[in-house]
This record gives structure tokens, sequence and C-alpha cells, in this order.
């Protein structure tokens, strides 16, 4: 039958951003993250956001129950998940009632219209129960009403799945059929399929089946005249893989254990948005990591610390309110001055806020959070692969100068993903733990007697002659020793702070991301606002304007660049998804007019927001 | 430091550190230093080979005046620094100092787990069933009525039974001794050194300046007979000079007169790898001044082999190093699906 079809015509895309949306558990993310992969395989540069409810299974049909996948894919550099859709693929009602408002104009809508019957209007609250895809209101969109139910489960007739696992494949319908649209082949996600269901032989068939019918209905279907394709990127030549922001992150403190030939240690309680690192790192027990599903957030830090002590690498992470249940214990391992990395997956806050959504509103918390002058290095990413290379400078940072650190990452780059031209094993640095093998004063051994950088040495239990001990308290200069004396404390805090502040010493000379070295307006980032940042500054330059993009990766101590470079500017811009935080820190430290663009709605701004406000500034 | 219990002075023994100890004069605390000391040297260990750790409170400064390895936390996270440390270094002898505030209070959700869990680690709970060095409020192993400085008209709060809780977590080595009998803490403490998992040896421990007095009636020459029961292995539990036993009828301990009536051989014969016994022992714990009251029971109450936390978490690493090999990093940062550009 094939044969005799004409073959349609397709058209060519430089870059599409496509949004995947439905309930819950219409298997939106695998979809997404499918041919994302697809994409990605194919040679397109790739960022991904999903965006999914705080509920595991919230009401079905509802707005609170949507979730969703967003998707940007080029023949071009791509750097964020795109503002607007070209395509929204919606299963339900509510899930186009939710992300119509993200849809380009003359965009094209793919809905399911078995998710669009009286009861899912009503839960979407059409009124009257007005079927949008009939009654004209989406007049001004390209509309394809596709009954992917009844489809999905003509293609598995004859099969003895029960109705409800015939249509948990409708997903996979879908995909077969924007494979089809994007000129993708099915190969990768049959590959996925056979891996998944192995063991399941007919969900696998079933699947495979679905996919199949998905992609043919493309074909055969009268509707669709056009196909698209999106040509692979000019990406720089190597051998690629797909990474999400909490993967990199896992995968970089793994890589800094091993340059520093150490055991991890990662003491652990889940949360929204940093489990994801918990399920990565108990995967690679084989490198010396021992993953410990703490009782609490106080006794995952604590066990890290138990764990640095006995000279393992100690690791925790978890989001804002986690991180706060943390903070005693943060201080304690500042006054110990052994090495710790404490990763913040942020989420919306204050309090529980939004689990599933993004801030970065606890930069404060992080550089100011804690009881007495308890200064702790403050470094965040800005991209997924980011990640990996910020959560190997931290622990580099924590091994080599005995602090605990606390990397900060957010909702959006954890769950992204991207294109990684990941590193060699051998270029990467070793990182050197301090370690001292014998006494260094004498016969004596003195556990804070510290070296140019002022750092302490890291005596591990179980090496005679250099029995001490440390504590939360404060003790004496060099010896360690209770010491309630007023002089030696101020002593202790300026030697601690300073040693904190040195760290600057190693920075690489900051670096403009884009735009001329003086002129009229600096945009400065720091953390997952880079994309869309990065996207604006470009624009802007291009159309002629006087403006520099510079992205903060040290939130505390800062690049000592940082303050000489906001006076080569006229103005400064600092975009923010919180009220103003880094603008109020570098309003302190280098009496810089620095304004803000506040984005607190748990989303990430899109690059026309940005655009918008650098040109809001200039004008003014 | 000054001399302690009449004999011996903690100068002598290698185990001391050169810190000043700065516990008040007369606190048992001063007694438990020494018998641990004691028992450090004994046991033939190595200073380098052991490591203390505490949370905040009197009892918490003890890793200080210890030439070994010492980490003085913060108040209740003993238990998870400590289970940390063992997770990668089992090969320690890990102490862990703690009292009834920072153990049961602040720290009440960390020890449970420490318990269930099993982490290798002897844990000695200083019991003074006071606050001291926040000078004198009321804990939670307090009787009810207290009258402290937080509490005027008498505490309103139900205490904690320690060991209860501890069997309740499934605690693994369960004991009870007393500052004021230094050779029985020796010989319990000795006991909890060479068992494998959470050792745990609550010690009423007489604050003598908040709360003093508070176990005289186990302590006291006169009253000590007739109020404890001291329990060994195998042996049957009688006190009193042997003139009276608890035996168990129906499912009850009851106290019952050694002499015409009754022999030893009726009494209950102590098993310490009991577990239901041991959950009727940690019971015994009535109010001393009660007509009646069953005696309060001092030495080992349960053992228990299962196997440690540690070792449960070192078998996983190595068997993942068995079944995919050492960690090749390169192929980790490649992962399993990758494409080629150019």
């Amino acid at each position: 039958m094939t044969q005799t079809l004409i073959k349609k015509p397709v058209e060519a895309r430089q870059n599409v951003v496509i949004l995947f949306a439905g309930d819950s558990g219409d298997g939106i993310q695998l979809t997404g993250s499918q041919f994302t992969d697809t994409n990605a395989l194919f040679g397109n540069d790739v960022s991904t956001f999903p965006n999914f409810p705080a509920e595991i299974r919230a009401p079905q049909g509802t707005l609170a129950g949507v979730s969703g996948y967003q998707l940007h894919f080029g023949s071009v550099e791509i750097f964020t998940p795109g503002d607007l859709c070209d395509v929204l693929v919606v299963m339900n009602a509510a899930a186009l009632k939710a992300n119509l408002i993200k849809l380009k104009k003359g965009g094209t809508i793919i809905a399911n219209t078995d998710g669009f019957d009286k009861k899912n209007l009503r839960l979407a609250g059409y009124i009257d129960e007005a079927d949008p895809l009939t009654d004209g209101s989406l007049v001004n969109f390209h509309l394809h009403s596709v009954d992917v139910t009844k489809l999905t489960r003509t293609a598995l007739e004859g099969m003895t799945l029960g109705m409800k696992e015939k249509d948990r494949c409708k997903n996979m319908f879908v995909l077969g059929f924007i494979n089809w649209m994007y000129s993708r082949e099915n190969a990768l996600t049959e590959a996925f399929l056979d891996r998944k269901f192995g063991k399941k032989p007919e969900l696998l068939e079933a699947n495979r089946k679905a996919l199949v019918a998905g992609y043919n209905y493309g074909e055969t279907s009268e509707t669709f005249t056009t196909r698209f394709e999106v040509k692979a990127a000019p990406m720089p030549k190597g051998t690629y893989r797909s990474i999400t922001g909490n993967q990199g992150t896992a995968l970089g403190l793994v890589a800094g254990a091993q340059k520093a030939k150490l055991d991890l240690f990662y003491g652990s309680y889940p949360i929204t948005p940093a489990s994801d690192i918990l399920h990565e790192l108990s995967k690679h027990k084989n490198f010396g990591v021992i993953t410990f599903q703490a009782e609490d957030e106080i006794a995952a830090i604590s066990s890290a610390i138990g764990a640095s002590y006995g000279g393992a690498l100690g690791i925790t992470a978890s989001s804002g309110p986690g991180i706060a249940l943390k903070t005693e214990a943060m201080g304690l391992a500042f006054m110990l001055e052994i090495p710790l990395v404490i990763v913040n997956v942020q989420r919306g806050g204050p309090s529980t806020g939004l689990p599933t959504k993004t801030e970065q509103a606890d930069l404060w918390q992080a550089v100011h959070g804690r009881n007495g002058e308890a200064p702790i290095p403050v470094i965040a990413a800005s991209t997924p692969i980011d990640c990996f290379d910020m959560a190997f400078e931290a622990v580099q940072l924590a091994i080599e100068h005995m602090t605990p650190v606390i990397l900060l990452t957010d909702g959006y780059i954890a769950n992204g993903s991207e294109p990684w031209r990941f590193p060699n094993a051998k270029d990467l640095p070793e990182i050197k733990p301090p370690y001292i093998k014998e006494p260094n004063d004498g016969e004596k051994f003195l556990p804070y007697l510290r070296d140019e950088r002022g750092v302490r040495p890291w005596a591990l239990p179980g090496q005679a002659g250099l029995q001490h001990r440390i504590g939360g308290i404060e003790k004496q200069d060099r010896t360690g020793n209770i010491s309630y004396d007023p002089e030696n404390h101020a002593k202790m805090v300026h030697l601690r702070a300073e040693k904190v502040a040195r760290i600057a010493d190693r920075y690489k000379p900051i670096r403009l991301d884009s735009g001329p070295t003086e002129g009229e307006v600096l945009v400065v980032g720091w953390g997952s606002t880079y994309g869309a940042i990065r996207t604006a500054a470009l624009q802007l330059q291009a159309e002629g304007m006087s403006v520099a993009h510079v992205h903060v990766r040290h939130m505390f101590p800062f690049n000592k660049g940082l303050g000489p470079l906001l006076k080569k500017y006229k103005k400064v811009l600092v975009p923010e998804m919180n009220s103003g935080q880094l603008r109020q820190m570098l309003r302190a430290e280098y009496l810089v007019d620095a304004q803000g663009l506040n984005k607190i709605q748990g989303m990430p701004f899109t690059s026309e927001e940005i655009r918008a406000g650098i040109l809001n500034l200039l004008k003014s | 430091m000054s001399e302690v219990n009449g004999t011996a002075t903690v100068e002598k023994i290698d185990f001391g550190s050169d810190q000043e100890v700065r516990w008040c004069p007369g606190c048992g605390d001063y007694s438990i230093l020494k018998q641990v000391q004691t028992l450090l040297e004994q046991s033939g260990k190595k200073k380098e080979e052991v490591v203390f750790i505490s949370g905040i409170g009197c009892s918490s400064r003890f890793p200080y005046y210890l030439d070994t390895y010492g980490l003085h936390g913060i108040h209740g996270r003993a238990p998870a620094i400590v289970s940390g440390l063992r997770s990668v270094r089992p090969e320690l002898s890990v102490w862990m100092i703690t009292g009834d505030g920072d153990a049961l209070s602040i720290g009440g959700n960390h020890i449970i787990h420490l318990l269930r869990r099993n982490v290798d680690v002897n844990v000695l709970l200083f019991n003074n069933e006071i606050y001291g060095l926040t000078k004198g409020q009321y804990s939670p192993t307090s009787p009810e009525g207290t009258v402290t400085r937080s509490t005027p008209m008498g505490s309103t709060d139900h205490p904690f039974n320690p060991l209860a809780l501890v069997k309740g977590a499934d605690g693994t080595f369960i004991a009870r001794s007393m500052d004021r009998d230094p050779k029985h803490m020796r010989e319990v403490l000795a006991r909890a050194d060479v068992h494998r998992g959470t050792s745990l040896v609550e010690i009423y421990q007489n604050c003598n300046v908040f709360n003093d007095g508070a176990f005289e009636v186990f302590t006291d020459k006169g009253s000590k007979p007739t109020h404890t029961l001291f329990v060994e292995h195998g042996k049957p539990l009688t006190f009193a000079g042997g003139t009276k036993g608890i035996c168990i009828k129906e499912m009850k301990p009851h106290i019952i007169d050694i002499g015409p009536e009754f022999s030893p051989d009726d009494c209950w014969i102590h098993d310490e790898r009991d577990n239901f016994k041991a959950s009727i022992l940690v019971r015994l714990f009535d109010d001393a001044s009660v007509e009646g009251a069953f005696p309060r029971p001092f030495g080992v109450f349960y053992v228990n082999d299962r196997p440690t936390h540690e070792a449960k978490l070192q078998a996983q690493v190595k068997k993942a190093k068995e079944v995919k090999g050492p960690g090749d990093l390169d192929a980790l940062l490649k992962g399993a699906h990758t494409w080629t550009i150019g």
C-alpha cells in the first residue's frame, strides 16, 4: 500500500520548539526525552525544560495535573528551551488550556480528541463544556485533531493486553507521529523499548506497534501534507552524550573524588528536585561511592561530616527547606575546617514553596545563612553541562582549601538536558588533599597550623602521633584546644575568613560571555538564567546595541575582576529569579547602581523578557 | 587532675590528654572517664585507632580529655557523625559520648536510627536526669513533677525509659551501669567494646550540682542491695543479698522470697540472647519509693549479633567492584549512549 503513496514534501526549519503536554500519568516526560535523544543523536543542538506538577498523580484531567516537556532543537546553536513553542502537542483539554499561552501565533496544535470529551472539558474549566477543537476559538492556529486513543487501540487490536495497558501506549503513537513529522527515525526509541520491556515481550510489542502506527499515520493521513526537517547543527566535532543538570552534578562529584583518589560518601534525605543526584550516585558504588539515605536532612549533612573526618569526601545535597535544616552543621564543618560539598538544587520558596518549580532565591541563604561569622565559598552552575564543571570545582575547592563549599543549581537546569561533549578523564586536573603524615611542630602535632594559603592540614584518624581533638567550640590558634580568650577569638574569626577570601586568588580572570569590554549596559547574570541572557545579548549586539553579558560563577568570594568590570559600563542590569539578591550584594560590595530585572513565578526567564528588560534600561 | 575515687589519678594513664579536666568537682563524669581510660589501656588498643565522638553537654567534653582522635560535634548529632565515619572507616574503634538531653531529646531521632541500623560504636549514655551545662532544667529522663528552674511547679512530661526505647529501636547490645560502681562499669564497658554493632550503655551519673542524689537509692550502700538487681548471663535473678529473686509466672515477673518455699532455681535465669525476656527486663523501671517496687536491673540485658550497617555498606561496594569492575571514569563520563559529530 505504501508504494502507491506520493511522497509528502519536506520543508526545512532552522529551529523548532515543541511542547508535549498531558496528564502527569500520560508518559509525557518519556515522550519528550525520547524525541530529545533522537534529535541529539541526529546532530541537532538541543535544550529541554521538563515542567511537572508536585503531585505524582494529580487529579486526572485537571489543570493542576498537567505535565509538560518543552524541547528546543535546531541546526543552529541553542541556549534555551525556547520562549514560545512552534508546536503544542496536547493529550487533553487541560493541557491545551494550561499551555495555549505558550504557543506562537500561527503555531501548530496537535490534539488528542479523546481528551476533549465533556468530562475533560469540564475538568479543564471550559465554560459550558465548549470544545475549543470545534468551536472555532483556535482559528489562528493550525489545529490537527487526532483521536490518538482510538488509533492506538486499533493498532493494538487482537493483542491480549487490557484496555488500560493498551491506552498507556498512546504516548508512543504520538512519538511515532512526531518522528514522522520531523523526518526522524524510530530506531533510537525502538532500541530504548527493547531495553525497557525486554523481559515483557507483550508490552514491548504493543509499544513498538503503537510507535510504528503513529509514524504510518503521518505518512497516510490526508490532514498532514507537509513534513519538516531540521538539519544537523554545526556542533564542534567530537563524541557527545545527553546529560541533565542533576546527572552532571553527580558525575562531577564522582570525577572530583576520583581525581582526589578519595572514596565518596553521599549523605542525603530525599527531596525534590535534588533526589536524582542520590539516584545517580547510588548506581556508582564500584567507584567507592557510598550513598546513605539518612533519617533527616540534619543527619544527612552530619554523616557527611563524619565521613570527611574519616578521610572520605563527604557530600550532601538538598533543596532550600532541607538546606535550612543543615545550617547548624554547615557551621560545624566550617569550624572543623574539613572538606564538605553541599549542593542546593534550588526550588521555589519560601518554606515548602513550589517544590517542582524553579527559583534562585536561596543565594542569601547560601552566602549569609549561618550563625556567627561563617563564610563559606558559594559557586553556581549555569547550564546542565556546567553542573558537571561546577561540581568538580566544588570538590576541588573543598579538598584543597579544607572548607565546606556550597554549589547552587536549580530545578530548571537540574531537570533540563543538553548534548555534552564530555571530557577525557585524563584532562581533568588532579586534586591534592593537604594530608599530613607526621607531627608538624617538633614532636607535637598542631591541627590548626596553617600553610601559606591559610589552610590547615588534614590528619586522618589512624595515624600515630597525630591524635588531636577538634570541635565546633572556639579553638585556640594552632593547637585547636578549647579557648575562650577574647583576642584569640578575634584572631580565629579573621583567620577563617581570610582563608576563604584567598580562594579568589586561584580563580581564572573574569571573562565576558559576550559583548564590548566597555559601553552602555552590562548584564550580570548567575546560574540558570544563562541561556536566556546569552540569547538576548547576542540578538541585541547583532542589532548594534552596546550590551555586554558577564555570568558570575563565584558568588562568594567574588572574582576580583568583577568590581573593575562593573565600572566600565554606564548601566548594570542584574536579571534574577528572585527579588534582587545578587543585585544587593553587588551594590553592597562595589557601590554600583545596579538595576534589577526580577521574575518570581517559578518559571525561568524567556529571552524575550530579558531583551525587553535591557531595552527598557537602554531607553531610561 | 585531682584524685578520683580515692586511689588512682588519670595523669598516670597513657590515654589521658594534656588538657585540664573541667567538670565540677565531685561530678560522676570523672569516674566514667577513669574507667574508660583504664579499659582502653587494658584492651591493648593503640591510641591512634580510637576515636571519640560527642554531641553537646557536660559529658560531651569527654573527647578533649583523651589522647585519641576526637570530635566534639553539635547538639544531638553525634550518632549521624558516627554513622558517616563508620561507613568509611570500619577498622577504627569508635566511641560516642552523650547525655540524656543530647541523646534522647535533641538527638532522639538520630539515636533510634543508629540503633536500628546497628552501626558499630560504643555509646556511653551519661544519664543524670537533668540538664547540667545549661544550668539545671529538667531532661527527658527527669521523673514527672521534677522541680527545676524551668519547671517551678514540677515538670508535666512523662519521662523516657531509655533502655526500653533502645530495645524498641532493636538495639543489639543493651546495658546499664552506674558511676559509683567502677568495677561493674569497667566490666560492662569491656563487654560493650567487644560487641560488634551499636553497644548502648546507660550509665547513671550523679550531677552533684543540679540533681544531687538522683540515683542514691541505687548507689547508697544501705539501699543498694534491695533496690538493685545485677544480672549475669546464665545466673538466676536474685537480689537483696540472695534473699529475694524474680521469677516469671503467667508471662509476668514476680518478686519471690528465697527460702523454704523458693530456691534460686525457681528464679528467672538471665539469658542475654533472649529477645522477649530482654523486653521485660528493660521494663523493670519502677519508682523505687513505691512499696513492692521491682529492683532496678544493672548489667548486660541483651546481646544480638546481627550484621553491622557498615559491613553491609562495604559489602555492596565490594560486590559492585566485583561485578562491574573498579570504576572507570572515562566509561562513566561517556555513559550508555553517545553520538559522534564530524
